[in-house]
C-alpha cells in the first residue's frame, strides 16, 4: 500500500516537473534562438528556423555577426544612452515616487484621497493618447544649462528622463507597500521625535527592499524598452537609445544574423539587472501579490 | 581724432566685408539611411563633394533608420524642427506637401526632363521632389524551369497574357518539383503590398482611386475590373499556387533560390544577390491581365522642407546630388536603377546588354506611380488589409465594398484633401 502511495506521488511528481519544464522551455527557447542564431550566417539562420537545428550550435558559427553589428551601428553608444538614461530615471522615479507614497500613507493633507484616485486614474490612460501633446510641450519648455538659457528639450538625455520620472504605477506599489507597514513603528519614531524625513529615510525605506526592487525592475523594463518616444524627441543619433537603434538592422533585406547579434547585447544589461533584484523582486511578489 | 575714427570705420568696415564675403550659411539633411553602411558612405561622399566645390553653404547630415523615418520626419514638423533637406518615399510625399511639410522644389522641372518619370514627386503640378533612383519589380524565374515546363519566354512588347501567366503556374505545380508556383512575398506585410500587387489590379482595369478626380474609390475599387481582379488573386490562395499570408518569412528569403518556388514577384534590390546564387536566373515583365502590363513606380527622393530658410541653397544641393555620377554610384554600390539613361550607360548592370538593364525598360515602359494624392497613405494600408483578407478567403466583393467605403469617409473626413 504504501509503495502504491509512494509510486503515485512520484508520478505526480514527475508529471509536475514535467509540466514546469515544459512551461520553462516555452520562456528559455526564444532566448536560446536569439543566442544560437547570433553565431550563425542569415541565411543559415533562416534555413535552421523551421527545425530543431534553430536551438543548436550547430553549423558555421562564428563571431561576425557581432562584428558587422558594430559595424552597422555605434552598438555602444545606444546601450550606454538607454543604461544612463534607465538608470538615471529609475533612481530618480524610487526617489520621488517613494516620497509621493509616503505623502499617501503618513500624512495627512486635504485633498489627498482625490488626488491619489487622479494619479490611479492615469493607469488607464495609454501612453500614446498623450504623446503628441507631450512633445509640443517639452518641444517648447526652457532650460538652464551651462550654456545659459535655451528653449526646447528635443535631442537631449532630459528629455527621455524627466517626464517618466514620477508614473502611477510605482506611487501606487510604494502606497500598497507602506500601507503594510506596522504603523506602531511610525508612532514609536514620531513619539521619539524624528522629523516626517527622518521617519522616512531612516524608518521606513529600510524596510522597503522588496518594493524597491519590484519598482526598479519594472521601471527599468519600461524605460529600457522605451521607442515610440525617443523616435519622436530625439533627432540626433548621440542620444538614440537601444531600441531605436534595433531599427538600423532592418533594411530592404533584413540582416537577420546580425539582428540576433544586437538583440543578445542588448539584453545582456536586462538579464543582468534582474539577477542582481531577483530575490528582492519575488518577496515583493509574495508580500504585496503584485504580479509585474 | 577724425583719421582715427575713419581708420576704425574702415577696419571694421573691411572685417564685416570680408566675413560676409566669407560666411557659410550651414544647411541640415535627413536622410532615411542610417545602418546602411554602403548607402551612407556615398551619401557623405556627395555631401563631402558639395561642401567642397562652394563656399556659400555647408550641408550637415543626421541619418535616420528607414522603417522609423517618417515617424520622426512627422513628430518634427509638428515640433517645426524639420531640416533643410529631406528624403522621402515617393507615395508619401504627397501627404507631407498637403501637410505643409514641403515647398515645391526652386528648379525648373526641364532640369529633370531625362529622369524616369517615377523619379519625379509632382503634386498639384509643382516638383516637390526628385529620385537618384527609381525600384522596378520583375517576375523572376529561371532559364531551366522555362524550358522544362516548355514556356515562351515573355517581352516588354509581348508580355504574358493572364492565360499564359497562370498557364506557367499550373504547369509549375503540376511539375510536383515545387512547394509553390510562385512566391508573391506575402509575408511582407507592409508597403510592399501596395507597391507590388497593386500594379495587378490596376492592370485587370481597377484601381485604389479614381485618379481623375482624387475624390472617390467608388467603382474602381469595387468596379466589375476590380472585382474580377479579387477572384483571380483570391484564386491564387485557394488553388495553392501561392503561400498565403501566413508565409514563413525564411521561406519567403530563400525560397526561389533554395528551388522552392518556380518563380517570384521580386524587386531588383534583390537580383544581385539572386544571380550570385541561380546562375540562369532571368528577370521577366509583369503580366498583362487585360489593361497592359503595370509594375510601381517612385522611391525615395530629396526636397526641401517648408520651414527651410535657405531653400535657394538647399536646390544647388539636390542639383549636385543629381549628377549622373552620383545616380551611377548609387546603382553599382546598391543596384538601383539609376534614374537617368545616361547614369545607366555609366554603370555595368544597367548598361545596354548588362544583366539588369531589364529593369531599366521595366521601369521605363511599365512603371504606374501609385496614386499621387495626399490620402495614399491611409488608401495603402486599407488595400493592404483588403488584399490580405481576400488572399485569407474574405468575400471579395464585401472586401472590396468595405474597403472603398473607408477610403471614401477618409477623404470625406479630410475635406477632399484639397490644397491649402
Amino acid at each position: 500500500m504504501s509503495v502504491i502511495g509512494s509510486d503515485n506521488r512520484n508520478l505526480r511528481l514527475g508529471v509536475r516537473y514535467l509540466v514546469l519544464i515544459l512551461i520553462a522551455l516555452i520562456f528559455v527557447l526564444p532566448l536560446l534562438f536569439m543566442v544560437m542564431s547570433s553565431f550563425k550566417p542569415s541565411d543559415a539562420l533562416l534555413r535552421d528556423s523551421s527545425s530543431l537545428r534553430a536551438f543548436l550550435p550547430v553549423g558555421q558559427l562564428s563571431l561576425d555577426n557581432y562584428t558587422g553589428a558594430f559595424e552597422r551601428a555605434p552598438v555602444g553608444l545606444f546601450v550606454f544612452n538607454s543604461i544612463f538614461v534607465t538608470g538615471t530615471t529609475v533612481l530618480l522615479s524610487l526617489l520621488i515616487c517613494s516620497l509621493a507614497g509616503f505623502s499617501f500613507v503618513f500624512l495627512h493633507w486635504r485633498g489627498r484621497d482625490l488626488m491619489l484616485s487622479i494619479i490611479l486614474a492615469t493607469f488607464i490612460v495609454p501612453f500614446e493618447t498623450i504623446a503628441i501633446p507631450l512633445l509640443l510641450e517639452v518641444s517648447k519648455l526652457p532650460w538652464l544649462g551651462l550654456d545659459g538659457l535655451s528653449w526646447g528639450w528635443l535631442d537631449s538625455y532630459r528629455v527621455q528622463i524627466i517626464p517618466w520620472i514620477a508614473d502611477g504605477l510605482t506611487i501606487f506599489l510604494f502606497v500598497q507597500y507602506f500601507k503594510g507597514l506596522p504603523g506602531e513603528l511610525i508612532e514609536a519614531a514620531r513619539v521619539e521625535g524624528a522629523s516626517w524625513f527622518q521617519i522616512y529615510r531612516r524608518v521606513v525605506i529600510p524596510l522597503s527592499g522588496p518594493v524597491i526592487a519590484t519598482a526598479a525592475i519594472l521601471k527599468f523594463l519600461v524605460m529600457y524598452n522605451q521607442y515610440l518616444w525617443p523616435l519622436i524627441v530625439v533627432q540626433q543619433e548621440q542620444y538614440r537609445p537601444v531600441m531605436v537603434g534595433l531599427q538600423y538592422f532592418f533594411q530592404l533585406n533584413p540582416a537577420w544574423g546580425e539582428i540576433m547579434a544586437y538583440l543578445t547585447l542588448i539584453t545582456v544589461p536586462v538579464l543582468a539587472f534582474y539577477l542582481v533584484l531577483q530575490k528582492a523582486f519575488i518577496a515583493s511578489i509574495a508580500s504585496t501579490g503584485v504580479k509585474g | 581724432m577724425k583719421l582715427l575714427n575713419v581708420t576704425a570705420g574702415a577696419v571694421i568696415a573691411a572685417t564685416g566685408f570680408c566675413s560676409a564675403a566669407f560666411a557659410t550659411t550651414d544647411l541640415t539633411m535627413w536622410y532615411h539611411g542610417a545602418g546602411n553602411k554602403v548607402e551612407g558612405k556615398i551619401v557623405n561622399q556627395i555631401i563631402d563633394d558639395f561642401n567642397k566645390s562652394q563656399s556659400d553653404y555647408k550641408v550637415s547630415l543626421q541619418s535616420f533608420p528607414q522603417n522609423s523615418y517618417n515617424g520622426s520626419v512627422t513628430a518634427a514638423a509638428l515640433a517645426g524642427k524639420l531640416p533643410d533637406i529631406l528624403d522621402m518615399d515617393g507615395p508619401v510625399m504627397p501627404n507631407w506637401a498637403w501637410s505643409g511639410y514641403l515647398q515645391p522644389l526652386p528648379i525648373p522641372q526641364d532640369h529633370f526632363k531625362a529622369f524616369l518619370p517615377g523619379t519625379k514627386g509632382i503634386y498639384d503640378g509643382k516638383l516637390y521632389s526628385i529620385g537618384l533612383w527609381d525600384a522596378a519589380v520583375a517576375l523572376y524565374a529561371r532559364k531551366s524551369t522555362m524550358k522544362e515546363l516548355g514556356l515562351r519566354t515573355p517581352t516588354l512588347d509581348k508580355p504574358w497574357t493572364k492565360d499564359e501567366f497562370m498557364h506557367a503556374l499550373k504547369a509549375a505545380k503540376a511539375s510536383g518539383k515545387f512547394d509553390y508556383a510562385i512566391d508573391l512575398g506575402m509575408s511582407d506585410k507592409s508597403e510592399w503590398y501596395s507597391y507590388a500587387f497593386l500594379p495587378f489590379l490596376q492592370s485587370f482595369g481597377g484601381g485604389l482611386i479614381n485618379r481623375e478626380t482624387y475624390d472617390s474609390a467608388e467603382g474602381v475599387l469595387n468596379g466589375k475590373d476590380a472585382i474580377a481582379w479579387g477572384n483571380w488573386w483570391q484564386s491564387l490562395f485557394t488553388d495553392k499556387l501561392v503561400p498565403g499570408t501566413s508565409q514563413d518569412p525564411a521561406a519567403h528569403e530563400t525560397g526561389f533560390i533554395d528551388g522552392k518556388y518556380a518563380f517570384s514577384w521580386n524587386g531588383n534590390w534583390n537580383a544581385v544577390k539572386t544571380m550570385a546564387k541561380v546562375k540562369d536566373v532571368e528577370f521577366l515583365p509583369a503580366p498583362d491581365f487585360g489593361h497592359g502590363s503595370k509594375i510601381g513606380a517612385a522611391s525615395w527622393q530629396f526636397g526641401i522642407s517648408a520651414s527651410s530658410k535657405h531653400p535657394e541653397g538647399a536646390a544647388e544641393f539636390i542639383k549636385f546630388a543629381t549628377q549622373d555620377k552620383y545616380l551611377a554610384d548609387f546603382s553599382e554600390a546598391l543596384g538601383l536603377i539609376p534614374a537617368t539613361k545616361s547614369a545607366a550607360q555609366m554603370t555595368q548592370m544597367y548598361a545596354d546588354g548588362g544583366p539588369l538593364a531589364v529593369f531599366y525598360g521595366l521601369s521605363a515602359a511599365q512603371a504606374e506611380k501609385r496614386p499621387v494624392t495626399p490620402g495614399y497613405v491611409v488608401e495603402s494600408k486599407v488595400f493592404q488589409k483588403a488584399a490580405a483578407d481576400i488572399a485569407d478567403g474574405a468575400d471579395v466583393t464585401d472586401t472590396l465594398d468595405g474597403a472603398t467605403d473607408q477610403i471614401d469617409a477618409d477623404i470625406k473626413r479630410n475635406d477632399g484633401y484639397k490644397t491649402h
